[in-house]
Protein backbone atom coordinates (compact mmCIF):
# COMPACT_ATOMS: atom_id res chain seq x y z
CA UNK A 1 0.00 0.00 0.00
CA UNK A 2 2.75 2.44 0.89
CA UNK A 3 4.62 1.45 -2.19
CA UNK A 4 1.23 2.30 -4.22
CA UNK A 5 0.80 5.19 -2.57
CA UNK A 6 4.52 6.13 -3.38
CA UNK A 7 4.00 5.21 -6.71
CA UNK A 8 0.69 7.90 -6.79
CA UNK A 9 2.77 10.72 -5.50
CA UNK A 10 5.77 10.59 -7.83
CA UNK A 11 3.12 10.19 -10.80
CA UNK A 12 1.17 13.41 -9.77
CA UNK A 13 5.00 15.07 -9.12
CA UNK A 14 5.93 14.63 -12.71
CA UNK A 15 2.95 15.23 -14.44
CA UNK A 16 2.01 18.79 -12.90
CA UNK A 17 5.04 20.48 -14.53
CA UNK A 18 4.22 18.39 -18.04
CA UNK A 19 0.71 19.83 -17.19
CA UNK A 20 2.13 22.88 -16.33
CA UNK A 21 4.00 23.13 -19.84
CA UNK A 22 0.87 22.60 -22.06
CA UNK A 23 -1.15 24.78 -20.02
CA UNK A 24 -1.27 28.44 -22.30
CA UNK A 25 -1.51 30.61 -18.77
CA UNK A 26 1.92 28.77 -17.78
CA UNK A 27 3.50 28.88 -20.95
CA UNK A 28 5.08 32.25 -20.73
CA UNK A 29 6.25 31.36 -17.15
CA UNK A 30 8.76 28.83 -19.25
CA UNK A 31 10.48 31.39 -21.43
CA UNK A 32 10.82 33.61 -17.93
CA UNK A 33 7.85 36.18 -19.14
CA UNK A 34 9.14 36.30 -22.77
CA UNK A 35 7.23 35.55 -25.55
CA UNK A 36 6.57 31.60 -26.37
CA UNK A 37 7.01 29.99 -29.95
CA UNK A 38 3.41 30.43 -30.30
CA UNK A 39 3.77 34.53 -30.31
CA UNK A 40 6.30 34.15 -32.41
CA UNK A 41 4.47 31.78 -34.84
CA UNK A 42 1.67 34.10 -34.65
CA UNK A 43 3.21 36.86 -35.01
CA UNK A 44 5.04 35.72 -38.37
CA UNK A 45 1.30 34.77 -39.70
CA UNK A 46 0.46 38.05 -38.84
CA UNK A 47 -1.82 37.24 -36.66
CA UNK A 48 -2.66 39.83 -33.74
CA UNK A 49 -1.95 39.00 -30.39
CA UNK A 50 -1.94 40.67 -26.87
CA UNK A 51 1.77 41.92 -26.30
CA UNK A 52 0.57 43.43 -23.30
CA UNK A 53 3.28 41.28 -21.52
CA UNK A 54 6.01 42.97 -23.09
CA UNK A 55 4.65 46.35 -23.79
CA UNK A 56 3.98 46.62 -19.93
CA UNK A 57 6.93 44.94 -19.32
CA UNK A 58 9.34 48.22 -18.92
CA UNK A 59 10.41 48.23 -15.27
CA UNK A 60 9.66 49.47 -12.20
CA UNK A 61 11.46 53.09 -11.23
CA UNK A 62 9.38 53.09 -8.34
CA UNK A 63 11.16 49.81 -6.54
CA UNK A 64 14.60 50.76 -7.95
CA UNK A 65 17.30 49.81 -6.09
CA UNK A 66 19.33 52.59 -3.70
CA UNK A 67 21.84 54.31 -6.28
CA UNK A 68 24.81 52.23 -4.39
CA UNK A 69 23.17 49.09 -4.17
CA UNK A 70 23.99 46.70 -7.47
CA UNK A 71 21.82 47.61 -10.20
CA UNK A 72 20.70 50.84 -8.66
CA UNK A 73 22.24 52.81 -11.41
CA UNK A 74 19.48 51.56 -13.80
CA UNK A 75 16.84 53.06 -11.73
CA UNK A 76 14.22 50.28 -11.77
CA UNK A 77 14.14 49.76 -15.58
CA UNK A 78 17.11 47.24 -17.03
CA UNK A 79 18.32 47.46 -20.47
CA UNK A 80 15.92 45.18 -22.31
CA UNK A 81 12.90 47.39 -20.07
CA UNK A 82 14.53 50.50 -21.51
CA UNK A 83 14.36 49.01 -25.23
CA UNK A 84 10.87 47.72 -24.73
CA UNK A 85 9.73 50.92 -23.70
CA UNK A 86 11.38 52.32 -26.99
CA UNK A 87 9.71 49.65 -29.09
CA UNK A 88 6.14 50.94 -27.51
CA UNK A 89 6.80 54.18 -27.63
CA UNK A 90 6.07 54.84 -24.03
CA UNK A 91 9.56 55.81 -22.58
CA UNK A 92 10.07 59.10 -21.64
CA UNK A 93 12.55 60.89 -24.36
CA UNK A 94 14.01 64.08 -23.98
CA UNK A 95 15.48 65.47 -27.33
CA UNK A 96 16.88 68.52 -29.13
CA UNK A 97 15.07 68.02 -32.19
CA UNK A 98 11.42 69.56 -32.20
CA UNK A 99 9.92 67.94 -35.12
CA UNK A 100 6.15 65.60 -34.28
CA UNK A 101 8.36 62.57 -34.62
CA UNK A 102 11.33 63.17 -33.22
CA UNK A 103 10.92 61.36 -29.90
CA UNK A 104 9.69 57.85 -31.72
CA UNK A 105 13.05 56.30 -31.52
CA UNK A 106 11.61 52.54 -32.66
CA UNK A 107 9.06 52.44 -34.96
CA UNK A 108 7.56 49.39 -35.33
CA UNK A 109 4.30 49.50 -36.80
CA UNK A 110 6.46 50.22 -39.87
CA UNK A 111 7.91 47.29 -41.26
CA UNK A 112 5.04 46.23 -43.07
CA UNK A 113 5.36 49.40 -45.05
CA UNK A 114 8.73 48.80 -45.79
CA UNK A 115 8.41 45.05 -46.85
CA UNK A 116 5.70 46.64 -49.09
CA UNK A 117 7.51 49.36 -50.29
CA UNK A 118 10.35 47.13 -51.35
CA UNK A 119 8.39 44.04 -52.59
CA UNK A 120 4.65 44.29 -53.93
CA UNK A 121 4.80 47.82 -54.72
CA UNK A 122 7.22 47.42 -56.77
CA UNK A 123 6.09 44.15 -58.32
CA UNK A 124 2.84 46.57 -59.13
CA UNK A 125 4.35 49.22 -60.64
CA UNK A 126 6.45 47.40 -63.33
CA UNK A 127 3.89 45.22 -63.98
CA UNK A 128 1.37 48.02 -64.59
CA UNK A 129 3.50 50.11 -66.55
CA UNK A 130 5.21 47.38 -68.30
CA UNK A 131 1.84 45.70 -69.10
CA UNK A 132 0.33 48.64 -70.16
CA UNK A 133 2.96 49.13 -72.59
CA UNK A 134 2.51 45.99 -74.08
CA UNK A 135 -1.14 46.18 -74.13
CA UNK A 136 -0.73 49.71 -76.46
CA UNK A 137 2.14 47.69 -78.46
CA UNK A 138 -0.14 45.09 -79.12
CA UNK A 139 -2.62 46.96 -79.99
CA UNK A 140 -0.53 49.07 -82.48
CA UNK A 141 0.05 45.64 -83.85
CA UNK A 142 -3.55 44.69 -84.49
CA UNK A 143 -4.92 48.25 -84.81
CA UNK A 144 -2.60 49.84 -87.00
CA UNK A 145 -2.91 53.54 -87.10
CA UNK A 146 -5.71 55.53 -86.98
CA UNK A 147 -6.17 57.14 -90.32
CA UNK A 148 -8.51 60.36 -91.92
CA UNK A 149 -11.06 58.28 -93.17
CA UNK A 150 -12.24 60.92 -95.68
CA UNK A 151 -10.13 63.07 -98.16
CA UNK A 152 -8.22 65.52 -96.59
CA UNK A 153 -9.65 69.20 -97.27
CA UNK A 154 -5.72 71.24 -97.23
CA UNK A 155 -7.98 73.49 -94.78
CA UNK A 156 -7.31 73.23 -90.92
CA UNK A 157 -9.62 74.26 -87.51
CA UNK A 158 -7.72 76.53 -84.74
CA UNK A 159 -8.24 73.44 -82.04
CA UNK A 160 -5.93 74.92 -78.91
CA UNK A 161 -5.21 78.05 -78.48
CA UNK A 162 -1.46 79.16 -77.88
CA UNK A 163 -2.31 79.70 -74.28
CA UNK A 164 -4.27 75.89 -73.88
CA UNK A 165 -0.91 74.29 -75.53
CA UNK A 166 1.39 75.58 -73.24
CA UNK A 167 -0.57 74.51 -70.33
CA UNK A 168 -0.85 71.46 -71.37
CA UNK A 169 3.31 71.34 -72.56
CA UNK A 170 3.71 72.76 -68.79
CA UNK A 171 1.42 70.02 -67.25
CA UNK A 172 2.88 67.12 -69.73
CA UNK A 173 6.81 68.27 -69.22
CA UNK A 174 6.74 68.40 -65.51
CA UNK A 175 4.93 64.98 -65.67
CA UNK A 176 7.44 63.28 -67.64
CA UNK A 177 10.28 64.37 -65.52
CA UNK A 178 8.42 63.63 -62.37
CA UNK A 179 7.22 60.16 -63.47
CA UNK A 180 11.13 59.77 -64.40
CA UNK A 181 12.07 60.85 -61.22
CA UNK A 182 9.88 59.17 -59.15
CA UNK A 183 10.64 55.83 -60.52
CA UNK A 184 14.28 56.01 -59.84
CA UNK A 185 13.47 57.12 -56.27
CA UNK A 186 10.97 54.45 -56.34
CA UNK A 187 13.14 51.25 -57.89
CA UNK A 188 16.74 52.70 -56.36
CA UNK A 189 17.67 50.94 -53.88
CA UNK A 190 15.71 47.33 -55.10
CA UNK A 191 17.29 47.50 -58.62
CA UNK A 192 20.01 50.78 -59.39
CA UNK A 193 21.83 50.31 -56.61
CA UNK A 194 22.49 46.20 -58.01
CA UNK A 195 23.25 47.88 -60.86
CA UNK A 196 24.88 50.48 -60.89
CA UNK A 197 26.34 50.71 -57.34
CA UNK A 198 25.99 53.30 -54.59
CA UNK A 199 28.18 56.09 -55.66
CA UNK A 200 26.73 56.38 -59.11
CA UNK A 201 23.17 55.90 -57.14
CA UNK A 202 23.58 58.40 -54.65
CA UNK A 203 24.65 61.34 -57.25
CA UNK A 204 21.43 60.08 -59.28
CA UNK A 205 19.53 60.16 -56.19
CA UNK A 206 20.61 63.79 -55.20
CA UNK A 207 19.79 65.27 -58.36
CA UNK A 208 16.59 63.37 -58.91
CA UNK A 209 15.52 64.08 -55.59
CA UNK A 210 16.14 67.94 -56.19
CA UNK A 211 14.48 68.04 -59.96
CA UNK A 212 11.61 65.76 -58.25
CA UNK A 213 10.92 67.69 -55.53
CA UNK A 214 11.34 71.17 -57.19
CA UNK A 215 9.61 70.58 -60.91
CA UNK A 216 6.44 69.59 -59.00
CA UNK A 217 5.41 73.09 -58.35
CA UNK A 218 5.52 73.54 -62.55
CA UNK A 219 3.17 70.12 -62.71
CA UNK A 220 0.70 71.87 -59.79
CA UNK A 221 0.32 75.29 -61.86
CA UNK A 222 -0.16 73.44 -64.82
CA UNK A 223 -3.23 71.85 -63.17
CA UNK A 224 -5.08 74.89 -62.38
CA UNK A 225 -4.39 75.81 -65.56
CA UNK A 226 -5.90 72.78 -67.96
CA UNK A 227 -9.20 72.65 -65.66
CA UNK A 228 -9.62 76.31 -65.71
CA UNK A 229 -9.25 76.39 -69.46
CA UNK A 230 -11.02 73.16 -70.14
CA UNK A 231 -13.43 72.45 -67.20
CA UNK A 232 -16.15 73.92 -69.20
CA UNK A 233 -15.70 71.41 -71.90
CA UNK A 234 -15.42 68.46 -70.14
CA UNK A 235 -18.79 68.38 -67.87
CA UNK A 236 -20.62 65.09 -69.01
CA UNK A 237 -23.74 65.14 -70.98
CA UNK A 238 -25.33 62.23 -73.39
CA UNK A 239 -23.32 62.22 -76.59
CA UNK A 240 -20.63 60.96 -74.20
CA UNK A 241 -23.03 57.81 -73.46
CA UNK A 242 -23.72 57.46 -77.44
CA UNK A 243 -19.72 57.62 -77.79
CA UNK A 244 -19.31 55.38 -75.47
CA UNK A 245 -21.49 52.69 -76.44
CA UNK A 246 -19.76 52.98 -79.33
CA UNK A 247 -16.22 52.88 -77.78
CA UNK A 248 -15.68 55.99 -80.11
CA UNK A 249 -15.48 53.49 -83.11
CA UNK A 250 -11.80 52.86 -82.27
CA UNK A 251 -11.97 49.43 -83.44
CA UNK A 252 -13.35 50.41 -87.15
CA UNK A 253 -16.43 51.78 -86.81
CA UNK A 254 -17.69 55.11 -87.77
CA UNK A 255 -16.88 57.93 -85.60
CA UNK A 256 -19.45 59.14 -83.18
CA UNK A 257 -20.06 62.38 -83.14
CA UNK A 258 -18.18 64.62 -80.47
CA UNK A 259 -18.12 68.10 -78.87
CA UNK A 260 -14.69 69.45 -78.41
CA UNK A 261 -13.35 66.33 -76.07
CA UNK A 262 -15.08 63.28 -76.83
CA UNK A 263 -15.83 60.71 -73.69
CA UNK A 264 -12.55 59.22 -73.90
CA UNK A 265 -10.79 62.75 -73.90
CA UNK A 266 -13.67 63.29 -70.54
CA UNK A 267 -12.48 60.52 -68.89
CA UNK A 268 -8.89 61.06 -69.09
CA UNK A 269 -9.15 65.05 -68.11
CA UNK A 270 -10.82 63.89 -64.76
CA UNK A 271 -8.42 61.51 -64.07
CA UNK A 272 -5.73 63.99 -64.61
CA UNK A 273 -7.64 66.49 -62.40
CA UNK A 274 -8.76 63.77 -60.16
CA UNK A 275 -5.82 62.10 -59.31
CA UNK A 276 -3.18 64.52 -60.01
CA UNK A 277 -4.90 66.49 -57.48
CA UNK A 278 -4.65 63.55 -55.26
CA UNK A 279 -1.12 63.50 -56.17
CA UNK A 280 0.06 67.17 -55.65
CA UNK A 281 -1.72 66.43 -52.60
CA UNK A 282 0.03 63.39 -50.91
CA UNK A 283 3.25 65.37 -52.51
CA UNK A 284 2.75 68.55 -50.62
CA UNK A 285 2.76 65.93 -47.47
CA UNK A 286 5.51 64.67 -48.25
CA UNK A 287 7.10 68.10 -49.44
CA UNK A 288 6.61 69.59 -45.68
CA UNK A 289 6.58 66.21 -43.52
CA UNK A 290 4.60 66.31 -40.79
CA UNK A 291 2.89 69.39 -41.59
CA UNK A 292 -0.26 68.10 -43.90
CA UNK A 293 -1.60 64.93 -42.85
CA UNK A 294 -3.96 63.64 -44.51
CA UNK A 295 -4.31 59.96 -43.57
CA UNK A 296 -4.90 60.75 -39.74
CA UNK A 297 -7.84 62.71 -40.16
CA UNK A 298 -9.78 60.47 -43.28
CA UNK A 299 -8.98 57.01 -41.37
CA UNK A 300 -10.74 58.56 -38.46
CA UNK A 301 -13.73 59.53 -40.65
CA UNK A 302 -13.91 56.76 -42.50
CA UNK A 303 -14.40 54.89 -38.95
CA UNK A 304 -16.77 56.35 -37.78
CA UNK A 305 -19.09 56.11 -41.27
CA UNK A 306 -18.19 52.38 -40.86
CA UNK A 307 -17.03 51.86 -43.59
CA UNK A 308 -14.41 49.31 -43.51
CA UNK A 309 -17.46 47.28 -41.77
CA UNK A 310 -18.99 47.59 -45.05
CA UNK A 311 -16.60 45.23 -46.88
CA UNK A 312 -16.46 43.29 -43.96
CA UNK A 313 -13.08 44.75 -42.56
CA UNK A 314 -11.36 45.67 -39.44
CA UNK A 315 -11.40 49.58 -38.21
CA UNK A 316 -8.59 51.48 -39.96
CA UNK A 317 -5.32 52.47 -37.73
CA UNK A 318 -5.98 55.47 -35.91
CA UNK A 319 -4.58 57.14 -34.22
CA UNK A 320 -1.25 57.40 -36.59
CA UNK A 321 1.98 58.03 -35.63
CA UNK A 322 3.89 60.70 -37.26
CA UNK A 323 5.96 58.42 -38.96
CA UNK A 324 3.01 56.26 -40.42
CA UNK A 325 1.36 59.29 -41.72
CA UNK A 326 4.14 59.76 -43.86
CA UNK A 327 4.52 55.87 -44.87
CA UNK A 328 0.53 55.97 -46.29
CA UNK A 329 1.38 59.48 -47.61
CA UNK A 330 4.74 57.67 -49.54
CA UNK A 331 2.49 54.68 -50.47
CA UNK A 332 -0.74 56.55 -52.08
CA UNK A 333 1.62 58.95 -53.64
CA UNK A 334 3.37 56.11 -55.43
CA UNK A 335 0.36 54.05 -56.25
CA UNK A 336 -1.59 57.16 -57.59
CA UNK A 337 1.34 58.18 -60.02
CA UNK A 338 1.36 54.63 -61.25
CA UNK A 339 -1.83 54.49 -62.22
CA UNK A 340 -2.13 57.90 -63.46
CA UNK A 341 1.04 57.19 -65.71
CA UNK A 342 -0.43 53.94 -66.77
CA UNK A 343 -3.39 55.75 -67.85
CA UNK A 344 -0.82 59.06 -69.72
CA UNK A 345 0.60 56.30 -71.84
CA UNK A 346 -2.33 55.61 -73.45
CA UNK A 347 -2.56 59.10 -73.69
CA UNK A 348 0.72 59.84 -75.44
CA UNK A 349 -0.03 56.72 -77.54
CA UNK A 350 -3.22 57.93 -79.33
CA UNK A 351 -2.04 61.77 -79.54
CA UNK A 352 1.06 60.42 -81.41
CA UNK A 353 1.27 57.64 -83.19
CA UNK A 354 -1.97 55.63 -82.71
CA UNK A 355 -3.87 58.34 -84.77
CA UNK A 356 -3.25 60.71 -87.91
CA UNK A 357 -3.81 64.04 -87.38
CA UNK A 358 -3.96 63.98 -84.16
CA UNK A 359 -0.63 65.30 -82.68
CA UNK A 360 -1.22 68.65 -84.79
CA UNK A 361 -3.94 69.77 -82.21
CA UNK A 362 -0.98 69.90 -79.62
CA UNK A 363 1.97 70.64 -81.61
CA UNK A 364 0.45 73.38 -83.76
CA UNK A 365 -2.84 74.05 -82.46
CA UNK A 366 -4.71 73.36 -86.01
CA UNK A 367 -6.09 70.14 -87.41
CA UNK A 368 -6.86 69.28 -90.21
CA UNK A 369 -10.89 69.91 -91.28
CA UNK A 370 -11.22 66.58 -92.21
CA UNK A 371 -10.10 65.01 -89.28
CA UNK A 372 -12.48 68.17 -86.96
CA UNK A 373 -15.31 66.56 -88.79
CA UNK A 374 -14.23 62.54 -88.24
CA UNK A 375 -13.27 62.50 -84.87
CA UNK A 376 -14.76 65.87 -83.19
CA UNK A 377 -18.46 66.44 -85.50
CA UNK A 378 -20.27 68.61 -83.34
CA UNK A 379 -17.54 70.98 -82.74
CA UNK A 380 -16.50 71.06 -85.78
CA UNK A 381 -19.84 72.07 -87.34
CA UNK A 382 -19.82 74.81 -84.22
CA UNK A 383 -16.50 76.27 -85.53
CA UNK A 384 -17.00 75.89 -89.12
CA UNK A 385 -20.51 77.39 -88.74
CA UNK A 386 -18.74 80.48 -86.76
CA UNK A 387 -16.57 80.98 -89.04
CA UNK A 388 -18.73 81.37 -91.73
CA UNK A 389 -20.64 84.06 -89.81
CA UNK A 390 -17.98 85.90 -88.97
CA UNK A 391 -16.66 85.88 -92.60
CA UNK A 392 -20.22 87.02 -93.53
CA UNK A 393 -20.35 89.86 -91.35
CA UNK A 394 -17.20 91.10 -92.13
CA UNK A 395 -17.72 90.86 -96.03
CA UNK A 396 -21.24 93.11 -95.36
CA UNK B 1 6.10 74.58 -80.70
CA UNK B 2 6.78 77.63 -79.75
CA UNK B 3 3.99 76.77 -76.47
CA UNK B 4 6.09 73.83 -75.77
CA UNK B 5 9.39 75.17 -75.51
CA UNK B 6 7.92 77.85 -73.46
CA UNK B 7 6.58 75.35 -71.57
CA UNK B 8 10.28 73.32 -71.09
CA UNK B 9 11.75 76.87 -69.99
CA UNK B 10 9.03 78.01 -67.63
CA UNK B 11 9.14 74.86 -65.93
CA UNK B 12 13.04 75.18 -65.50
CA UNK B 13 12.32 78.46 -64.16
CA UNK B 14 9.65 77.42 -61.48
CA UNK B 15 11.74 74.59 -60.22
CA UNK B 16 14.66 77.02 -59.94
CA UNK B 17 12.18 79.54 -58.56
CA UNK B 18 10.31 77.16 -56.16
CA UNK B 19 13.67 76.20 -54.80
CA UNK B 20 14.98 79.51 -54.06
CA UNK B 21 11.70 80.78 -52.32
CA UNK B 22 11.50 77.46 -50.15
CA UNK B 23 15.30 77.99 -49.43
CA UNK B 24 15.07 81.54 -48.51
CA UNK B 25 11.96 80.55 -46.22
CA UNK B 26 13.70 77.40 -44.69
CA UNK B 27 11.45 75.03 -45.84
CA UNK B 28 13.51 71.68 -44.70
CA UNK B 29 12.28 69.67 -42.24
CA UNK B 30 16.33 69.83 -40.72
CA UNK B 31 16.10 73.77 -40.75
CA UNK B 32 12.37 73.75 -38.96
CA UNK B 33 12.94 71.17 -36.64
CA UNK B 34 16.36 71.48 -34.92
CA UNK B 35 18.40 74.26 -33.27
CA UNK B 36 21.67 75.18 -35.20
CA UNK B 37 23.23 75.58 -31.68
CA UNK B 38 23.80 72.58 -29.26
CA UNK B 39 22.87 73.28 -25.82
CA UNK B 40 23.62 71.65 -22.85
CA UNK B 41 21.50 72.53 -19.65
CA UNK B 42 22.79 69.77 -17.53
CA UNK B 43 26.12 67.73 -16.92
Amino acid sequence: MLRLLGLLALIWTLAVPAAAQEAPADARGSTGGAQTLEDILRRQDGIAIDDSFRSDLTGNPDAAAPIDEQLGTLGGASDPDLWRAFRYGTADITTQARTPAATTLIQDGGMWWLKFREGPLLSFGAYLLGGTLLALTLFYMIRGRIRIGGEKTGRTVTRFKAFERFGHWLLASSFLVLGVTGLISLFGRKVLIPAFGHETFAFLAVGTKWVHNNISWAFMIALVIIFVVWVVHNIPDRTDLHWLAKAGGILGGEHPPAKKFNAGQKLIFWAVIVLGGSISLSGLSLLFPFEINMFNHTFSTLNSWGVPGWFGAADLPYPLEPQEEMQYAQLWHAVVSLILTAIIFAHIYLGSVGMEGAFDAMGKGEVEEQWAREHHSIWAEEVLNETKSIKKRTST
Amino acid sequence: MKAFLLAIVASVVIAIGANQILNSIGFSSAAAGTSTLNVRTSE
